[in-house]
């Protein structure tokens, strides 16, 4: 039992808590609760610390962005203007409040003002679903298409259309990336003519790609009806991310180790069994390490292109709570950022138990 | 010391073995060389080897380190080009690498994402591919089980230890049932320990299959227990084959009986005076 929670623990990247089962099932008590001091409690201390710099950060700027705003009222329109404009800003009036970086209570209260309007909207796309259910199924009968709920996207919706398309831009890189690696890792001569093509387009930044994608994406579906938006940030996201995987794979299949190489010729393999038993098995970490980053790097460009593209998502979302420029807007655009951070984190510790899998040697894998 | 009698030594190997060998030659080597093109101009390993096995011969190649003997086997083998001169195996040129020639590298070499049957069976399916499935198992399980893993075949190689992963490439050279067996010193990276009990598999395997074996070592105790005939090479570049010892001992072998042999020590002088000269 003890053996196969901490197992699992390990594999989903929780290892810090292994100490704490052991004390739980009381084994070594001292030298675990020290483990346990060290590996849980001690980030548990810089989290808080950094919590408590941030709020007093967050509180000098308000007082800085507050006497500004007093002085300016005296200075432009006299001392009673500035007693006006202090006694509106400490009665939390909407309209005269600093805008500032947030404290980390203002971030939490906005967290829980996005959770509760995702409740709201998804109550009203119930009813609109229950108000449309006969009208759609007579247009269904019909053979037209059903009406859809249009009102806008509950911040839970944007994270799930952002990792929609993170995952198709993800797949998109991996059946590009993959193949072109294998089989330019396979030839020198191919490696060395597409080099300096993968060298240049490379360090490219996600802004362009999204530019040229849209010039072409723009063109081939002018006729379509598709989701434009959608194909131009998946397309983008993949074509900034495979770069990893590409290199990555062309790396593992030009580098297998000799020996194999030599096992292989002696067996006299053919070129296909010599690809799928024993290069492509003996590159599968090297492959899942590039894919790995390329995830990471997938998913730290959708949200710039979202927020390029105005196509919806967590980018989208940040940049129209930067416009909208709302009491809460900063504190929601916080949120956002923790948001993305913890699934960012989320998506890594997935692909590193997928990683860990794949390898040979299990205690690699960080 | 006792100056060694060379000579001496010589007839004494020889006293108990028929005048003629009868048996055909299974390995022909003519007039063999070697040259790496270096920026310096070329660089000569080999050159003007001559060398021949008997079928069902087992010989050793020894040498110091560097001296060309990898070169040759990996030659020989069909993984390194050859540069002069003719290789035949069976009385035909070889072309490239074949399961033909079996080899066993130094390093186990096994493939880590497969079991320790399925890295054997890779081989038996390239050689025996009309065979059913069941047949080419028994094949490997039958080899697995001689080199003593009788009960790890689903073992993923890695899981096995050095000695354990040697067997199996062992076990995987001798399923191709080669027509001449390659050992490129199989035990270098051995324990001794483990290293004597791997000299033991691999004569008790050979014993029953009798493939003509040639095996690479620089250790000159494992050259004599294995070999009916050790081949000195002598040190490059330039090298070639400076002098052979047969070894006339019976077989089967036991480690035992040969280190008490009273010869022993004058065929163990004999190599050890040609490699520090």
């Amino acid at each position: 039992m003890k053996d196969s929670i901490i197992k699992v623990l390990r594999l989903i990247g929780l290892g810090f808590l292994e100490p704490l089962v052991r004390l739980c099932v009381g084994e070594q008590p001292q030298k675990n609760a020290v483990l346990f001091v060290k590996k849980a409690i001690f980030p548990l201390v810089s989290i808080l610390t950094f919590l408590v710099i941030w709020g007093m950060g967050a509180q000098s700027l308000y007082d800085k962005d507050a006497n500004a705003r007093i002085e300016k009222a005296r200075s432009e329109q006299g001392e009673a203007a500035a007693v006006e404009m202090q006694k509106c800003i400490e009665s939390g009036d909407v309209s005269c409040q600093p805008n500032t970086l947030p404290s980390p209570a203002k971030v939490w209260a906005a967290y829980k003002t996005l959770l509760a309007d995702h409740w709201t909207i998804s109550e009203k796309k119930e009813e609109f679903a229950k108000k449309t259910a006969k009208i759609n199924a007579k247009r269904a009968e019909k053979g037209e298409a059903p009406i859809k709920y249009t009102g806008r996207p509950s911040f839970v919706d944007q994270i799930q259309t952002s990792l929609k398309t993170v995952f198709a831009g993800f797949l998109l890189a991996a059946l590009i990336a993959i193949p072109v690696g294998i089989i330019i890792g396979l030839s020198t001569t191919l490696r060395t003519s597409i080099n300096w093509f993968i060298q240049i387009l490379k360090p490219v930044s996600p802004v362009v790609w999204l530019l040229l994608v849209f010039m072409i994406v723009k063109t081939l579906l002018s006729e379509s009806d598709s989701d434009k938006s959608f194909m131009i940030s998946f397309i983008s996201v993949g074509l900034c991310a495979m770069w990893a995987t590409l290199v990555n794979t062309s790396m593992g299949v030009a580098t297998v180790d000799k020996d194999f190489v030599n096992v292989a010729k002696v067996l006299k393999l053919n070129v296909f069994q010599n690809i799928f038993k024993v290069v492509l098995p003996s590159s599968l970490p090297m492959i899942f390490t590039g894919l790995r980053i390329t995830l990471s790097v997938a998913w730290m460009v959708l949200i710039a292109i979202e927020l390029l593209a105005q196509s919806p998502g967590l980018g989208s979302f940040v940049w129209e709570e930067f416009q909208n420029g709302a009491n809460d807007s900063n504190a929601k655009i916080i949120v956002a950022m923790f948001v993305i951070g913890m699934i960012g984190f989320g998506l890594d510790r997935i692909m590193a138990t997928i990683q860990k899998f794949m390898s040979f040697n299990k205690a690699d894998v960080a | 010391m006792e100056v060694l009698d060379k000579e001496l030594v010589q007839k004494k190997s020889k006293a108990s073995l028929p005048e003629i060998d009868t048996r055909p030659d299974m390995l022909k080597i003519e007039d063999l060389a070697k040259v790496y093109p270096t920026p310096k101009g070329d660089y000569t390993v080999l050159s003007d080897l001559q060398l021949s096995v008997k079928q069902s011969e087992f010989i050793s190649i020894i040498g110091h380190s560097g001296c060309g003997k990898s070169t040759l086997l990996t030659m020989i083998a069909g993984l390194n080009d050859i540069s002069a001169g003719k290789i035949k195996v069976d009385g035909e040129q070889i072309h490239g690498a074949g399961p033909d020639r079996a080899v066993v590298f130094q390093s186990p070499s096994l493939f880590p994402w497969l079991t320790a049957l399925e890295n054997v069976l890779i081989g038996v399916k390239q050689v025996f591919p009309h065979g059913s499935k069941q047949e080419k198992l028994d094949i490997c399980k039958y080899y697995l089980d001689k080199v003593g893993l009788g009960n790890d075949f689903n073992k993923k190689a890695l899981e096995l230890s050095q000695g354990m992963q040697q067997r199996v490439g062992i076990a995987r050279a001798f399923a191709l049932k080669p027509k001449v067996l390659l050992l490129d010193e199989p035990f270098g990276m051995l324990d001794s320990l483990t290293r004597g009990e791997l000299q033991d598999v691999l004569l008790e395997v050979w014993q029953k299959e009798k493939i003509t074996a040639i095996a690479i070592t620089h250790d000159v105790d494992e050259s004599i227990f294995l070999a009916d005939r050790v081949i000195m090479m002598t040190s490059g570049p330039f090298a070639k084959i400076g002098d052979e010892l047969v070894i006339p001992y019976e077989r089967p072998r036991v480690r035992k009986e040969i280190l008490e042999h009273p010869d022993y020590y004058d065929y163990r002088g004999y190599l050890m005076n040609f490699l520090n000269h």
